[in-house]
């Protein structure tokens, strides 16, 4: 297991803020949402970003992949949380990506993985159905209509949903309500008949979508897995997506607390600059501590996804906890220690407090994954 | 001779120490030494120390002779002139059998080192040999009643007389000074300067006129620390440590041996440990497999997510070092390590309930009685060494450089 990342990962970890400093900084996403973008990501951003190579990341070099692993992901997703940077990263390159890798067909993946490593194909996972993330209480259903499938539902949260040409859905085709057992993965696409998307607009001005399926027709060929086994796919797709957003989040965390210690460091008030404060230097000493705690857990369970993938589970809810936890208090500190100009839509503080509270919900909130874990160690 | 036949003959000379060791340790261990130990078996030496058995004197008196009391300390004084690479073999095989520790005390684990590092010749040859021998008993005095985490404010002073001292003030947390022969303490030699600056290191014989020692009953119901009075104690000057309002210095390098001191002090500890989650399992009501309280399974969680978080940690720092990689992470541990230990501490009491409050009598287990006196002492582990806020304060300004006041 690394807990440190080696050359080649300090190597990209520089290029990436590098590239993502001059091209998509927090400025890009506020000129998206001020133009109410209709895309909500920059294509042509998202094209460079494929040609570094970030697309194919995690992808065997089979498939047109780079292959740096996790590790190499983390960060990468970890400096696009510092810039708040838009794009179908997470959605289509690691969630998307990962189902069809896991659980695909040869023809599936020899057909879509190398084009969502080029960035010609982006893909969407629709599987929320309420306002909680909830992954097996899915009443989506797929009925068998002799060799063909009939799929009817709704699907609410879709991360990039309204932008991606193939839906990976996640419906029922046995089973009770809350079953784990009679989930199925199958790939929809998103313009074909019977689908409806409606994009909502969000606090933190990413790209989410509601959509119905209304009697769609699904072929067998379009099915990823075993009918009914949809959740020994499901669940390891998912803590890959957890590990990812837990690095923007670490990214996110990072870049707010860093400018907060330095507008501690530059505000005067009382004659003396704040930063000299004992009740605010200690709130930062907190949270410096709470860092150092999270970045031990991030990078374990990054390496986990490759080396260690039993561990995986319990690691991923760990990183999902902590970080939830510290990107709630950091960007809550931030506003606070900025003062009256933190809560102004001009400091851009307020976009890092947005899209955090977002961030916690995707995948699984604090509740959800402090659960899972007491369930894993038996309690 | 390359550098790599060197290396070579250096593991070779190592491993056969290490099996010399060995067999040394079969043949001369008693049987009797090696189980764990309680605090009244422990032999701390000095006027009063008494060994618990015949057992535990002959393997005193046998590591003793074979010089490996302080292996890696100069043979001229005692010591065994080992190398550390050589030291550490002695240990592990010690831990190996279970061997119990021979002596304890704050000479051998601190004022040792720095005697041998700050010490005159007179003071290597009058105290090491007197430490390994076991016939003197140190105490620390540090903290006063008004100097606690503003150590630097002390008070104690001490007045150049000519040929002597002259000591008037007090020391507090003085760890057992009721049972030690010697004391040494940080001094005020000189008012007018900054104040770190006007500090000395003094070496007092606690058998001198003027000095009385008061245990300080704790809320943990034991009482191993001491107040020690000095009132018009003569100390002569050659018990001088370094130079004169030097001793801050020497305090800081004992700093780092005392650091090192608690470290091994926690895994070595004597008394069972009792786990919060096997504690849930024994005193909580489970419903399908979960802990149906559910505040107190919140926080369990909370601790446990804590602890793993913290002992990854752990091993990133040991990753980094080795890397040769520099981080904050050492600089938290300390804040975040005690103030866990607290939050296991009022956790077991919160899964035991009323049966987590016994003080004392048959109707609680020993683990019971001993999960409520450690939840008493784990207060003290956010206040000695460095409190929690001063650790904060190091945070502050060494990793985020936030401006001073």
């Amino acid at each position: 297991m690394a807990l440190v990342l080696n050359e080649e990962q300090r190597l990209l970890q520089d290029t990436a803020r590098e590239f993502l400093d001059s091209n998509a900084p927090v400025a890009a996403l506020r000129k998206l949402r001020d133009a109410q973008d209709p895309l909500g990501y920059a294509p042509d951003l998202w094209q460079q970003m494929t040609e570094l190579g970030w697309a194919s990341i995690i992808l065997p070099e089979a498939f047109g992949g780079l292959e740096f692993g996790f590790m190499g992901l983390g960060v990468v997703m970890e400096e696009t949380g510092r810039t708040l940077t838009a794009s179908p990263l997470l959605a289509s390159a690691v969630v998307g990506a990962s189902a069809i890798l896991l659980g695909g067909t040869a023809a599936q993946k020899e057909t879509l993985l190398p084009a969502v490593a080029g960035g010609e194909l982006t893909t969407a996972l629709a599987l929320e159905e309420s306002h909680h993330h909830r992954p097996h209480q899915i009443a989506t259903t797929l009925e068998n209509q002799g060799g063909e499938f009939l799929l009817n539902g709704r699907k609410t949260f879709v991360l990039d949903g309204h932008s991606a040409d193939k839906l990976v859905v996640v419906a029922r085709s046995s089973g009770g309500t809350n079953d784990r057992e009679g989930l199925t993965l199958l790939l929809v696409d998103r313009e074909a008949p019977g689908v409806a998307v409606t994009r909502t607009i969000m606090a933190d001005s990413r790209n989410t979508s509601n959509m119905t399926f209304e009697q769609v027709t699904v072929h067998a060929a379009a099915i990823i897995g075993e009918v009914g086994a949809g959740w020994s796919i499901l669940e390891p797709v998912l803590d890959r997506g957890r590990v990812a957003i837990a690095a923007e989040m670490m990214g996110l965390s990072l870049e707010a607390f860093e400018r907060t210690v330095a507008y501690l460091k530059e505000r005067e008030q009382f004659g003396a600059l704040i930063g000299s404060f004992q009740a605010l230097q200690h709130r930062a000493a907190q949270m410096q501590a709470e860092i150092e705690l999270c970045r031990s857990v991030l990078l374990q369970t990054l390496s986990a996804v490759d080396e260690t993938p039993e561990q995986l589970p319990m690691l991923a809810s760990l990183a999902k906890t902590k970080l939830n936890e510290l990107v709630k208090l950091v960007t809550n500190e931030a506003v606070q220690m900025h003062g009256g100009i933190g809560v102004t839509d001009e400091l851009e503080i307020g976009f890092f407090l947005k899209r955090a509270r977002v961030a916690v919900q995707i995948f699984g909130d604090t509740g959800f994954h402090k659960d899972r874990y007491a369930t894993l160690c038996g309690y | 001779m390359s550098a790599a036949l060197r290396r070579e003959t250096l593991q070779q000379d190592l491993d056969q120490f290490r099996t010399a060791v060995r067999q040394w340790m079969e043949a001369n261990c008693p049987e009797s030494q090696r189980q764990a130990i309680t605090p009244e078996e422990q032999f701390w030496g000095g006027r009063r120390g008494e060994f618990a058995s015949a057992d535990a004197k002959l393997w005193y008196e046998r590591m003793r002779d074979q010089g490996w009391i302080a292996p890696e300390w100069p043979k001229e004084y005692g010591g065994g002139g080992l190398t550390d690479q050589h030291a550490r073999i002695i240990k592990d095989e010690m831990k190996r059998i279970n061997a119990r520790a021979p002596v304890y005390g704050i000479g051998i684990w601190m004022l040792g080192p720095a005697i041998l590092e700050y010490g005159n010749e007179q003071q290597k040859q009058q105290h090491i040999r007197a430490i390994i021998n076991a016939e003197t008993r140190w105490a620390q005095g540090y903290s006063e009643p008004g100097a606690g985490s503003d150590l630097a404010s002390l008070q104690c002073k001490a007045e150049d007389k000519g040929d002597h001292f002259l000591v008037n003030g007090s020391k507090i947390w003085t760890t057992a000074a009721d049972k030690c022969d010697w004391i040494f303490c940080l001094v005020r030699t000189d008012f007018t300067v900054k104040k770190q600056e006007g500090i000395s290191f003094l070496l007092i014989d606690m058998d001198n006129p003027g000095i009385s020692t008061t245990p300080i009953g704790l809320i943990s119901g034991e009482s191993e620390f001491c107040q020690t009075f000095f009132d018009n104690v003569k100390v002569p000057k050659e018990n001088l440590v370094g130079e004169l309002n030097k001793g801050w210095s020497v305090a800081k390098a004992l700093l780092v041996h005392e650091r090192k001191l608690m470290a091994e002090m926690g895994s070595d500890s004597p008394r069972k440990i009792v786990v919060p989650n096997e504690a849930a399992h024994k005193y909580l009501e489970f419903e399908n497999g979960k802990i149906a309280d559910a505040q107190l399974r919140s926080d369990l969680i909370d601790y446990n997510m804590q602890m793993h978080a913290i002992a990854l940690t752990h091993f990133r720092t040991f990753e980094e070092k080795t890397n040769g990689i520099r981080s904050a992470a050492p600089l938290v541990m300390k804040y975040l390590g005690t103030e866990a230990e607290k939050t296991k501490s009022e956790l077991l009491l919160a899964i035991m309930g009323t049966q987590g409050l016994g003080w004392e009598g048959d109707s609680f287990t020993p683990e019971e009685l001993d999960t409520l006196r450690l939840w008493a002492m784990s207060k003290a582990m956010t206040i000695a060494g460095g409190s929690s806020e001063i650790q904060l304060n190091v945070i502050a300004k060494s990793i985020l450089e936030l401006p001073q006041s």
